[in-house]
């Protein structure tokens, strides 16, 4: 690693404030983080830890019922504390990484960073959540902008993840066996309005809807539903653990399992 | 049944306390007072020729006390394979020089080309990153037939990338060919051996340490063989004398093959601390590991079954072409030769054998000895093309093989790989299995499991392996550089209790608990009072390490005869003792007694009275109880094996899960069941591991794709079921004093084609007409392989 | 350099480090605290694994910083006051639970974190728990069945020795 400054504000005024520095980069749990600057692929003058922030932690619920969440809330916190209010999000928290990973890696970390493979983007954008930051709310739809790429600015902090709860929602996930993170994961919400099918690890550009399938399980929430459609492999994933073709395939399988574990 | 803490005892280890308590002392751990930092400078290309390094930015940096390049030990040696192999046409195979660090060219990313001390690793980082090297990339060589094909060679000295062309056995060759071309059915498979990297949890790490008042050295190391670690640095690389240097290594966190070489690491430690003065210390990260340690397995094969109608069997023939990376390690000419061809006969009575064994330069890491080595490859080839031949004849695989196996009183068998088996009942073993798996009720199990959307299918195997490879007189013959006996000094200490100084070393085998029980069996005395000291070549006898499990039958038999040493002699100084003749001392229950009376004494007694010779026969024996034995076995041993996997086959995903794991070993003689047992779970998962999950990959550039438990897939608890195992009963060898034959490898060796044959068979009950998927069978590979069918 | 202040097995310790100061090197260069190891660069093989405030991190994906004013537990902290091996400890040596030893240090202080928030779990629970822990020698076989015995679990039915 290159030497830099650790902060540890405990507002998030203060982190905001720290994060205008030049250089200055946020540190949620660091759990992906800290592997990049071991490989000296980074070189910050400064991290800004939101760990510390009291107010960016913890589950609650909002008046209209909707899950709010820190964004420096770790994976272990969510998979207890929102159980009982959205299990499939629950779940889902339950099974990124590991166990020592969930107790430090967190949900605004997991959002900023947007890998291609992790499983909170496909809750986020399933479940058409909002990402509150320091500065505005963003819809996940416009959020999520590509591998690795965010409608985050520079400097600007999730402190809040809001979470509409839906009727039913299963998150399936095809495990990448050595990373363990999504090959590819399926998160699929059934709500009032219809239903939202987000995927990740499959595609190149990162999280997706996979829309032909919302609108048929919009008319029949069934793995059945799914029968006719077939998921183009352009733009999949091509590596070790998986062609384009065997994503394509997996999207679909995972979605009918997400469904049949919902319904 | 065993004595209390002896022979056959679960007795449980000792060495566990300090590793529970985090009290384990590993390289790593180690600080010397004044220690300097080393950190190697890697290629990222995997083939170049090194224009130009410039230094000098590196050597102005902070804390930096100096630079090296490969220009600094073009005058030392190079670092030299243990094993001369000879072509069919009689020409010795190619040797290049591998450097201490890479000089002239870098023939695979992670090849060190030079290598910053200083005062910090951050510090020698930073500096690292200023070391200007210029060079020239050329096309990398991956592919080991284009390899052969082409003109780009990785050695430009020798000109070709092929290492040698081995048959053996030379003079079966023609009636091998002929047998096959008569035969009324021959059924051919290719395939491959995935690339294997050892992943030992802990990375490599050594501290070398120059002593300017004696001119003398001290290297701390991770390695499995500190003696041979020793003589390669002072007789090859560098030219230190043997007594002036020590090498020494301590807690070592697993092996499994990777830590039985010398790397240029260490060369490098011990030159560096000469120059700047200072102990130098070096510890691999992950990524290093996977770039640098010596990979395993890696061959392309075609194999032949011939047999007849009835299925017996008549020949087998191999073409293999084995890649040995960019430089020769030390065993990995021996790997694919002699520990894989005189395999190749397997279980069985074939009469004609014949392997062709082609070994090939590439741009990547050497490869080498990886837990089985060579014998894993041998395995995998016969049992797979066993399996298809039985589908191909319409037999059961348990009977195809039982009609070819060598049988209980065939033993002594010289196989048509020329090796003599000395024991071994392979029938005995294969009731043992499937008594375990109840074959009857497996169908039932598979409805249930069909009945889930899921395909199950069971795989059987036989293994026979060759292990504590000797004698040395005959290895000479065949090439080895080395001797391979080992040796054992046992010091019976004055107040009764016992040192042990042996040539093996325990990197998980736990030997510091079975060898005490061995010793104490034997004295009749507490295991509790016996100590073993491996590990620093500064105090035990010169042995060759562990590995090829060859612990207990090569190590273990010299500490035997050491140990019979020490009664001989114990009861002549006890005959003193109670006056009478040697000839009338029985000795017993850790009590010497003269035949027919009362009159007896202690071990202790003796001991003591050894080293406080008062009243003592002086003019005929020496004071001291301390005896050295050196043994070289007579012939390998051979454990034996029969194993069943049952695995579920998910058909929409191609997902293989292991349901159930079967393995019935014969090890011989069985020293501490419960170790015995944990070396088989380990060796199995390992199999298992190459079988599913395990792939080393390079790209046509020479990267390598999986340089990180991100992408390099590690078995892990929830991949697995937990294993049924059962070694009793089993048939002593008949050459070592212990009747041990080794168990280290066999669950490697026994296992992956078990589960790929499984595989197979559970898909061919779901109708698809899939015949072969190479290793490993990954989800995607298996869904892919359905879909194709 | 910033100064830390932390409780490491109940005793009270302080340094000097940088903002780069792995966790897993405080505790192995600062305080010597050698039991916790490092066997991989990426956050997976577990070997490095803590407790900090009660809960199981990796300490080489955690800076020192980071645990100023924790409490901390490490491998070096798990023996009975007598210097007796605890249950778990007691149970890896009575099953075989390892082999070369590198990982153990991590393995335990993960058996113990899933104890504590499932005192009896299945195998299946204890093998899902050990996904971020690597052991290389033992096939796991003895280290689940080692985990399920030191939760009570009566163990003598699985497979073989």
């Amino acid at each position: 690693m290159y030497a830099f400054d650790i902060e540890r504000p405990s507002t998030i005024a203060d982190a905001v404030k720290a994060l205008k520095e030049e250089d200055a980069q946020a540190l949620g749990g660091g759990q992906t983080l800290i592997p990049t600057l071991k490989q000296r692929l980074a070189m910050p003058s400064a991290l800004v830890s939101l760990t510390g922030i009291g107010e960016m932690k913890g589950v609650c619920l909002a008046d209209d019922g909707a899950v709010c969440i820190g964004g420096a809330t770790n994976h272990a916190t969510v998979a207890k504390e929102a159980a009982a209010h959205y299990p499939g999000l629950a779940g889902l928290a339950a099974n990124i990484g590991d166990p020592a990973v969930r107790n430090r890696g967190t949900i605004g970390g997991s959002l900023a960073n947007n890998d291609p493979s992790a499983c909170y983007p496909a809750a986020a954008l399933g479940s058409g959540a909002t990402i509150i930051t320091n500065a505005r709310e963003i819809a996940a739809d416009d959020y999520f902008q590509g591998m690795f790429e965010t409608a985050l600015e520079d400097g600007e902090v999730i402190t809040e993840v809001r979470f509409p709860v839906p009727e039913k929602a299963h998150y399936q996930k095809f495990v990448q066996p050595a990373s363990r993170f999504a090959l590819v994961g399926v998160f699929v919400a059934k709500y009032a309005d219809g239903v939202r099918v987000a995927v990740t690890g499959a595609s190149e550009n990162g999280v997706f809807r996979w829309s032909e399938a919302e609108a048929a399980l919009s008319a029949d929430f069934s793995a059945a539903a799914l029968d006719g459609l077939t998921v183009p492999a352009d733009e999949m994933i091509a590596d070790l653990h998986g062609s384009p073709d065997y994503r394509a395939h997996l999207v679909k399988v995972m979605t009918g399992r997400a469904v049949t574990a919902a319904a | 049944m065993p004595k209390d803490g002896g022979i056959g005892a679960s007795t449980t280890r000792r060495e566990d306390v300090r590793f529970l308590t985090g009290k384990g002392k590993y390289t790593a751990d180690i600080n010397v007072f004044g220690q300097a930092a080393a950190i190697f400078v890697r290629s990222t290309v995997a083939n170049g020729v090194i224009k130009s390094i410039d230094t000098s930015a590196a050597e102005s940096m902070p804390g930096v006390l100096a630079v090296f390049t490969g220009e600094d030990f073009v005058d030392v040696g190079g670092n030299p394979a243990g094993w001369l192999i000879n072509s069919r046409d009689g020409e010795p195979m190619k040797e290049p020089k591998r450097p201490v660090l890479a000089h002239g060219k870098v023939r695979h990313v992670g090849d060190a080309y030079a290598a910053v001390i200083a005062e910090t690793e951050q510090q020698a980082r930073d500096a690292a990153e200023e070391i200007i090297a210029d060079i020239e990339e050329l096309p990398a060589i991956i592919n080991m037939a284009d390899a052969l094909a082409g003109d780009n060679v990785v050695h430009d000295e020798i000109g070709t990338n092929q290492c040698f062309d081995w048959g053996w056995i030379e003079d079966n060759r023609a009636a091998t060919d002929e047998a096959i071309r008569n035969a009324p059915h021959v059924t051919t498979l290719e395939l491959v051996n995935n690339r294997l990297v050892p992943n030992a949890m802990e990375p490599r790490a050594s501290i070398g340490t120059y002593d300017a008042a004696g001119d003398s050295y001290l290297l701390q190391t991770t390695s499995q063989n500190p003696h041979l670690t020793r003589l390669l640095i002072s007789a090859f690389v560098l030219g230190i004398p043997e007594n002036k240097l020590t090498v020494i290594a301590p807690d070592v966190g697993g092996g499994f093959g990777s830590k039985i070489y010398h790397y240029g690491e260490e060369a490098l430690v011990l030159a560096a601390s000469k120059k700047v003065g200072r102990p130098v210390k070096w510890v691999a990260d992950r990524t290093e590991s996977f770039l640098s340690d010596a990979h395993g397995r890696d061959h392309v094969t075609k194999i032949e079954l011939a047999c007849e109608k009835d299925g017996t069997f008549i020949a087998f023939r191999t073409t293999t072409l084995a890649n040995v990376g960019a430089y020769l390690s030390n065993f990995s000419t021996a790997t694919p030769t002699f520990l894989h061809g005189t395999l190749m006969a397997g279980n069985y009575t074939v009469p004609n054998v014949y392997v062709n064994l082609k070994a090939v330069f590439t741009n990547t890491a050497p490869v080498d000895a990886y837990r089985g080595a060579g014998r894993p490859e041998a395995t995998y080839s016969i049992e797979r093309v066993i399996d298809m031949a039985a589908r191909e004849l319409g037999m059961d695989p348990v009977e195809l093989r039982r009609k070819n196996f060598i049988k209980r009183d065939q033993f002594p068998f010289t196989s048509a790989a020329g090796l003599e088996y000395d024991s071994g009942d392979y029938d005995a073993l294969m009731d043992k299995m499937e008594a375990i798996v109840d074959r009857k009720a497996f169908e039932e199990r598979r409805k249930a499991s069909e009945a889930k959307g899921k395909l199950r299918g069971l795989g059987i195997n036989a293994y026979v392996e060759a292990c504590g490879i000797a004698p040395s007189n005959l290895v000479g013959v065949l090439g080895s550089r080395v001797g391979l006996y080992d040796a054992a000094t046992v010091r019976v200490n004055a107040t009764g209790n016992l040192s042990v100084m042996v040539g093996a070393h325990s990197h998980g085998q736990g030997h510091e608990t079975v060898f005490p029980q061995i010793v104490a069996d034997m004295l009749g005395i507490d295991p509790a009072s016996v100590d073993i000291v491996h590990g620093d070549t500064s105090k035990i006898p010169f042995g060759m390490g562990t590995y090829g499990s060859r612990s207990l039958a090569v190590c273990g038999s010299a500490m035997v005869r050491a140990t019979e040493k020490i009664i001989a002699k114990a009861k002549k100084i006890a005959a003193h003792m109670l006056e009478a003749s040697a000839d009338d001392v029985d000795f017993a229950e850790g009590q010497f007694t003269v035949k027919g009376t009362d009159k007896s004494v202690s071990f202790g007694e003796v001991a003591l009275k050894a080293y406080i010779p008062h009243n003592y026969p002086l003019e005929d024996i020496e004071p001291g109880l301390e005896e050295t034995a050196f043994y070289d076995p007579a012939n390998f041993t051979y454990p034996s094996g029969a194993y069943a996997c049952e695995v579920e086959v998910d058909p929409e995903t191609g997902k293989v899960t292991i349901e159930r794991f079967t393995a019935c070993d014969d090890f011989g003689n069985v020293m501490n069941p419960m170790i015995v047992s944990g070396q088989v779970h380990g060796g199995v998962v390992q199999g298992i591991g190459q079988a599913l999950l395990e792939n080393t990959t390079y790209d046509e550039n020479g990267q390598l794709l999986s340089a990180s438990y991100m992408d390099y897939v590690m078995p892990r608890a929830d991949d697995l079921p937990f294993i049924a195992v059962s070694h009793d009963g089993g048939t002593p060898c008949t050459h070592n004093p212990l009747g041990a034959k080794g168990c280290g490898e066999g669950g490697a060796i026994g296992s992956p084609p078990t589960v790929v044959n499984a595989v197979i068979d559970a898909l061919q009950s779901g109708g698809k007409n899939v015949t072969h998927i190479d290793m490993p069978l990954t989800p995607a590979r298996v869904w892919a392989a359905m879909n194709n069918a | 350099m910033a100064s830390v202040t932390m409780t490491v097995n109940g005793k009270s310790v302080s340094g000097e480090v940088e903002g780069r100061t792995l966790m897993s090197d405080f505790l192995r260069n600062d305080l010597r605290l050698t039991g916790t190891h490092v066997g991989c660069d990426t956050s997976q093989c577990g070997a490095c694994v803590i407790h900090v405030n009660g809960e199981a991190v990796k300490a080489c994906t955690m800076f020192a910083v980071e645990a100023d004013g924790a409490d901390v537990a490490t491998i070096e902290g798990q023996a009975n006051a007598d210097g007796s091996l605890n249950v778990i400890q007691q149970a890896f040596q009575d099953h075989h639970g390892l082999q070369c030893g590198f990982c153990t240090p991590g393995m335990v202080m993960s058996a113990a974190a899933l104890l504590k928030e499932n005192p009896t779990p299945t195998e299946r629970e204890v093998r899902e728990y050990l996904e971020g822990n690597i052991c290389r020698c033992t096939g796991y076989h003895n280290i689940v069945k080692a985990i399920m015995a030191a939760s009570g679990q009566d163990v003598s039915a699985i497979a073989a020795e």
